[in-house]
């Protein structure tokens, strides 16, 4: 059935929200990170189960696939309403008693909610904490459903824009937002939408860049995945300020997942009149096509990617124009993230008072990071920005590791920056993380503690860069490969005197010279690294000397007697037997056996096992 | 009529088409022929060097054939962290090749693949279509005997 106009859907909406619902249900996590872990097979065994039971054709019961909850590490989650318990770490040998106790009985299955105070996953300090516009729906939603999306009000906005507001109106509350781009630059998207409006053409057209290349950020994917109809509601919002009639969504190539969500979520806003010609009887034509990626980080850029839509190699053209005059095909183009456009719905409806109320000065909204690396609850979080990184670590994270200690944070992806463990009270903004060094970039945030060696970290980086760089100028493709040998030499113990030194030299020269964003920021992991962390850098050049046990060659394993509690952990995981003790006390390392793989730095909670200079 | 036909056909002929065009072929193939790529300039009246331009950037592109069953170990940081490059040595000795080669009998391509957005779940190793999480570095054996 086509929706002819706003009033046929809120119509519809009404008998959605108005229908006797499902009364037992079982939210299935269908987020990158669970499907990994097996969220599928956890599925299929519940609905096996049930039907046992007779329960699979009982209107008030039933087991369903949601979008990403956030708790990604303890995948595959299943959430059991109306009681609110958060399965985790669930197997498809669980269903039996998911089913038996929770569904029919309506008792909390214990081991399956481990260290809960009130077996409510709502109380887990990870969710109590966050502020989820974004993704709070995305857990009670089946992101291949159309009415789901539509009974959250869903294109809500859409046919209130169309019904009352006019294209002005529609930019004018996007401006008085003050929403800023949530792929990386921050650049004010009220701005981008005037200029674009304003731009003379006949032709224009919008973009969203799902092409999320930085490692150890999935935000976009799980949006696009989770809940494809925002991202689709924001286009066609946006579409209807500028006056564009044809969009494009480009996603990562590694994603196959989100192009298939996409797709299947065009093809039923089509089917319902709120995509295609004639959009909800108003006279606005627009339609949305995916485009798939071919593996190329740089394609993140706004013009490689242009270039790539275009059907060429995704390579940066050079920007005297901006791309709102002259984008795709020389026509006005707007292109945001895929966050950004999902906020977009929001601010429409809500009003852009509302959107100002959440977040900090002239940083203003939620925002998703990917909250990894060594923090006892990694995920996808959503936090007003201007949040402390603090916040983020301690509270939603949980802190590091059982005997660890924060040693840095890394954000903003390979042209981000780290920040050292003195930064953790900076509020998490494009401002202050710009001021200190380091970038917002997508949202990615990486914990790394004490046995991260923060050279080890630049090389990675760096050798990232290299993999990615376009080769179209000098700086980039000659300089990079050149910082890579320096710091491949100080990780395994080549370093010469001045090396230090000559890489911050050229960094310097490549943020001064490149000719693209990504070239620009390049040297942000070196540069970062040196500015907090230069006595490792020293000690990897004048000692050869790893402090964090993590370049072999540079350290030798040593157990403080005094510290340790004799509880065997290092000598259960050494691989050579390389642990010299007295019963379960470890009395020191034989260092003619020992082949400094690290284990014994990993397995100490007490800090007993550290990293010293050989010899 | 021979599948590159049907390929090509699939498609309307425009410049933008060249992308999906060569992921298609990239799909049936496992990697693009030769007289693909020329009757895909052909189709698209494009110069072949502009074909060969596209097909040579992008990494999920290749000009020589993969294996059957592709083995993509993630290096995003996260996976970095914990331990991806150990995972790809011990993956190399099981396969015997090296990093981004294909072994002779054509079964197997070992690559490393930037991000696959399951960082809570470092180190990540794809095989074929399905994504294993929590990869220890000595279980590369054990990976790689299921689908084996």
């Amino acid at each position: 059935m086509r929706f002819t106009n706003t009033r046929e859907l809120e119509k519809y909406r009404h008998e959605l929200v108005n229908r006797p619902d499902v009364y037992r249900r079982l939210w299935v996590c269908g987020g990158p990170g669970c499907l990994a872990a097996g969220g599928l097979n956890v599925l299929k065994a519940l609905r096996e189960e049930a039907k046992w039971y007779g329960l699979s054709g009982n209107i008030s019961f039933k087991v369903d696939l949601s979008g990403c909850q956030g708790l990604c590490d303890r995948g595959p989650l299943v959430a059991a309403e109306p009681w609110g318990y958060l399965y985790q770490k669930v197997r498809p040998e669980d269903a039996h008693d998911i089913i038996e106790e929770t569904m029919i009985n309506g008792r909390v299955v214990e081991r399956l909610s481990p260290g809960q105070n009130h077996r409510k996953g709502y109380d887990l300090n990870f969710f109590r904490r966050q502020t989820r516009h974004l993704m709070g729906r995305m857990a009670h939603m089946n992101p291949e459903s159309l009415d789901d999306y539509i009974k959250h009000y869903g294109y809500h906005a859409l046919g209130y824009a169309l019904a009352r507001l006019t294209p002005a109106d529609v930019s004018g509350r996007v401006e008085a937002s003050s929403l800023r781009g949530r792929g990386g630059g921050g650049f004010p998207a009220g701005r981008k939408w005037k200029a674009c409006r304003q731009a003379p053409g006949e032709i224009k057209y919008v973009l969203a860049n799902g092409d999320e290349g930085d490692p150890g950020a999935f935000m976009n994917r799980s949006l696009m995945e989770g809940d494809p109809h925002s991202i689709i509601e924001g286009m066609i919002l946006g579409a209807y300020a500028i006056g564009a009639s044809q969009g494009f969504i480009y996603v990562r190539h590694e994603y196959p997942l989100s192009v298939a969500r996409l797709n299947n979520a065009l093809d039923l806003a089509r089917e319902r009149g709120l995509l295609g010609r004639d959009i909800l009887g108003s006279g606005f034509d627009f339609d949305i096509e995916v485009v798939e990626g071919g593996g190329a980080f740089v394609c993140g850029e706004s013009t490689a990617l242009m270039n790539s839509i275009e059907g060429r190699a995704g390579a940066p053209r050079v920007k005297y124009v901006r791309s709102t005059e002259r984008g795709l095909w020389d026509s006005p183009t707007l292109l945001q993230n895929v966050e950004t456009w999902a906020n977009v719905p929001h601010i429409i409806l809500q009003g852009p008072g509302w959107f100002k109320g959440i977040g900090s000065e002239n940083n203003y909204g939620t925002k998703i990071f990917s909250l990894v690396g060594d923090v006892r609850n990694s995920g996808l979080v959503e936090m007003p920005l201007g949040s402390t990184i603090r916040s983020f670590v301690m509270d939603v994270g949980g802190g590091p590791q059982p005997g660890r200690k924060v040693k840095a944070v890394q954000s903003g992806g390979p042209s981000g920056g780290c920040l050292p463990r003195s930064c953790l009270d900076l509020p998490v903004d494009f401002d202050h993380l710009a001021e200190a060094g380091a970038m917002m970039g997508s949202g990615g945030l990486i914990v790394m503690d004490d046995l991260t060696c923060m050279v080890d970290v630049a090389r990675y980086f760096t050798k990232f860069l290299v993999g990615e760089s376009c080769g179209k100028c000098a700086p980039c493709r000659e300089a990079l490969p050149r910082m890579l040998k320096v710091l491949e030499d100080l990780c395994g113990g080549r370093a010469e005197k001045g090396d230090t030194d000559r890489l911050i030299r050229w960094s310097e020269m490549l943020s001064k010279t490149a000719l693209c964003g990504l070239g620009q920021s390049a040297a942000n992991p070196v540069l970062s690294t040196i500015k907090y962390f230069e006595d490792e850098y020293r000690e990897h050049e004048e000692q050869h000397f790893c402090r964090a046990g993590r370049c072999a060659g540079l350290y030798e394993p040593f157990i403080d007697t005094e510290r340790c509690v004799g509880c065997g952990a290092c000598i259960r995981v050494c691989p050579c037997g390389a642990v010299k003790r007295s019963g379960l006390k470890p009395q020191g390392i034989n260092q003619n056996t020992c082949i400094a793989c690290g284990a014994c730095l990993k397995a100490c909670h007490f800090r007993a096992a550290v990293a010293r200079p050989r010899g | 009529m021979n599948p590159l036909e049907d390929l090509l056909q699939s498609r309307p002929g425009e410049a933008r088409q060249l992308l999906p065009l060569l992921q298609l072929i990239q799909a049936h193939y496992r990697y693009l022929p030769e007289e693909a790529l020329r009757a895909v300039a052909e189709k698209l009246e494009l110069p072949l060097s502009r074909v060969f331009a596209v097909a040579t950037f992008y990494s999920a592109l290749s000009l020589r054939p993969k294996g059957e069953t592709v083995v993509k170990v993630c290096c995003g940081t996260a996976c970095h962290l914990r331990g991806s490059e150990t995972l790809i040595a011990s993956l190399e000795k099981e396969l015997g090749i090296k990093l981004g080669e294909t072994t002779p009998d054509g079964s197997h391509t070992l690559e490393s693949v930037n991000c696959l957005g399951a960082c809570a779940l470092a180190p990540v190793v794809m095989v074929g279509d399905e994504t294993h999480g929590n990869v220890p570095a000595a279980s590369a054996r054990h990976l790689l005997g299921k689908v084996k």
